[in-house]
């Protein structure tokens, strides 16, 4: 299911070595590094925010509100890693990317960003704070990977954390859906009712709902996946002594 | 007359699977299918794949043992398929399934509409005409299947029916939801709209029918022989001029027309997804068209005329 990087013999040389070369171009991975380090220091300019802001409170309620323009922009932008596994430069699915950026920015902005009520909701933190640690370790794990220098600290953190950090991110989505729901009802947010003039309609809330309900099978799925990936990619760890 | 030996390994484990011996050197890769079933009565012809290279191409039933690159003792490997159903079985309950739901909802049976609708009818004209289409269409549909296509395989994943069937009943019950609502609300340009809507709906089903009738005839019963399509005196196969599947061209033709005469937003997402995977289709078959036949016609496009 996921697509190989086929733009790639396009933009490799032919020196006629025979070599088939996997993986983007000069200019794709220079351009990729950058994104990647510009990723980076974004998800490590709001973990520094959430920092600040709690010493300055004295208490977990409301850190949302620092760090809402930060997660905002570097959360959306995560879009363009969908262009990136369209165009090719990327190895992975299309369809498997965009999912899971979709799904996150469907969180930042459908759900927190338009029901105002929840954006005070511990919930928000609980996500938040999984989302910045996780993405600052993917971020720099593609960083180094693309420059061929992979601490193994990193690659062990991007395949570990995930194991508290998932759980932690998905109860603290499914707690804030959960408490957008009423004020959703009450007003009608983003709900078409008949009759109009196309013949259709959409009910926000029981959209919210069976999103919810999505996470039921989804998220095990993801979870044994990357426990398999892990279990890969960690399992030969008497074979590492210095990183390729 | 030199016998063969045939030995027939697993494409992934490398496993010795079947060894057969005087094999006749103008047999068909059918019939080792067929022998090859005697030994493992799990894996029926149509399950297997046999290929001369473990990550290559399956080779074809029609193929003959002596015209194949392999010496007196043919080495092919063997991968499963999984479980097969045949291609008339998925595309017959594919279709029958939205001619039964969208009556359903046109009939208004209960615990779709609130109560006091039961088994009434709409009060709008065009829900009648556009109930009488998409039948009309599906029942098309499934006489093509019995009577008209040719099918080149006869087999496909059994997987596929549950997610064709979810694809079309889905829809099918999700546009027959609104256009049969009592909410419903007739077309802006009124009957002008449905007037022209009807036509272009009526022109592309004929459309469609003369191509998959044209297509039929290239190929005598019982074959899987592939030939160009060319404009026959029928005027409708004239587009083959311009497009290699214009079966697809008039089915998004009559869905458009649908679109308009219903001016249901579900419809012109069926239409919009509907357009995106045949062209997928489209693209593929023209595709195979050039890579097969050396003087396929230049001026042709995919499924749009110039434009795909």
């Amino acid at each position: 299911m996921s697509a190989p990087a086929m733009g790639t013999t396009k933009t490799a040389p032919n020196d006629g070595s025979h070599k088939k070369k996997k993986g983007p171009g000069t200019l794709a991975t220079a351009y990729l590094v950058i994104y990647n380090v510009v990723m980076t220091a974004g998800w490590l300019v709001i973990a520094v925010g959430l920092v600040r802001a709690y010493l300055a409170r004295g208490s977990y309620h409301g850190l949302y509100y620092s760090i809402e323009k930060p997660l905002k922009f570097f959360q959306t932008g995560a879009l363009l890693e969908i262009l990136h596994c369209a165009v090719g430069i990327v190895p992975s699915s299309v369809v498997l990317t965009g999912f899971q950026v979709m799904s996150r920015v469907f969180l930042t902005w459908a759900v927190t960003h338009s029901v105002r009520e929840v954006q005070s909701e511990d919930s928000v933190l609980l996500f938040v704070v999984a989302w910045t640690i996780t993405e600052i370790i993917r971020y720099s794990f593609y960083t180094f990977s693309l420059l061929n220098h992979l601490p193994y600290l990193i690659k062990w953190a991007r395949y570990t954390f995930f194991i508290v950090l998932y759980p932690m991110g998905v109860t603290g989505e499914l707690l804030t859906i959960y408490a957008a729901l009423p004020y959703v009802q009450k007003t009608g947010l983003y709900s078409v009712t008949l009759p109009n003039k196309y013949n259709f309609s959409f009910d926000y809330y029981t959209f919210l709902i069976l999103t919810m309900v999505s996470y039921i099978p989804l998220f095990p799925q993801l979870y044994f996946h990357m426990l398999r990936q892990r279990k890969k990619v960690l399992g030969h760890v008497e074979e590492y002594t210095k990183v390729e | 007359m030199k016998h063969y030996e045939v030995e027939i390994l697993d494409a992934k484990t490398k496993d010795k699977l079947c060894f057969l011996d005087k094999v006749e050197p103008n047999a068909t890769i059918g019939e080792i299918k067929s022998m090859f079933h005697k030994s493992h009565p799990q894996w029926y012809p149509a399950r297997q794949s046999i290929r001369l290279d473990p990550k290559g191409k399956s080779l074809k039933d029609e193929d003959v043992l002596q015209h194949l690159p392999v010496g007196t003792t043919a080495t092919f490997y063997f991968r499963d398929l999984g479980a097969q159903i045949s291609w008339v079985t998925v595309f017959l309950t594919e279709y029958a399934g939205p001619l039964l739901i969208y009556l359903m909802f046109y009939f208004r049976v209960p615990f779709i509409y609130p109560p006091k609708y039961d088994f009434t009818t709409s009060k709008h004209w065009v829900v009648h005409l556009a109930c009488m289409c998409h039948s009309f269409h599906y029942v098309k549909r499934l006489l093509e299947t019995l009577f008209v296509h040719r099918f080149s395989h006869g087999t496909m994943p059994l997987r596929n029916i549950f997610k064709n069937c979810t694809y079309y009943w889905g829809f099918a019950a999700w546009m027959a939801y609104y256009i049969n609502h009592p909410l419903y609300t007739p077309p802006t340009y009124g009957e002008q709209q449905v007037k022209m809507a009807l036509i272009i709906f009526l022109f592309c089903q004929i459309g469609n029918f003369s191509i998959h009738i044209a297509l039929r005839n290239l190929r005598p019963p019982g074959s899987k022989t592939r030939k160009i399509p060319y404009p026959t005196k029928n005027p409708f196969t004239w587009i083959f001029l311009l497009v290699s599947c214009p079966n697809y061209t008039y089915e998004l033709g009559s869905w458009l027309g649908f679109t308009l005469m219903t001016q249901c937003l579900p419809v012109a997402f069926f239409t919009l997804v509907g357009f995106i995977q045949m062209t997928v289709w489209a693209k593929a078959k023209h595709r195979s068209y050039l890579k097969e036949f050396r003087d396929y016609p230049p001026l042709r496009s995919p499924i749009l005329p110039f434009v795909l």
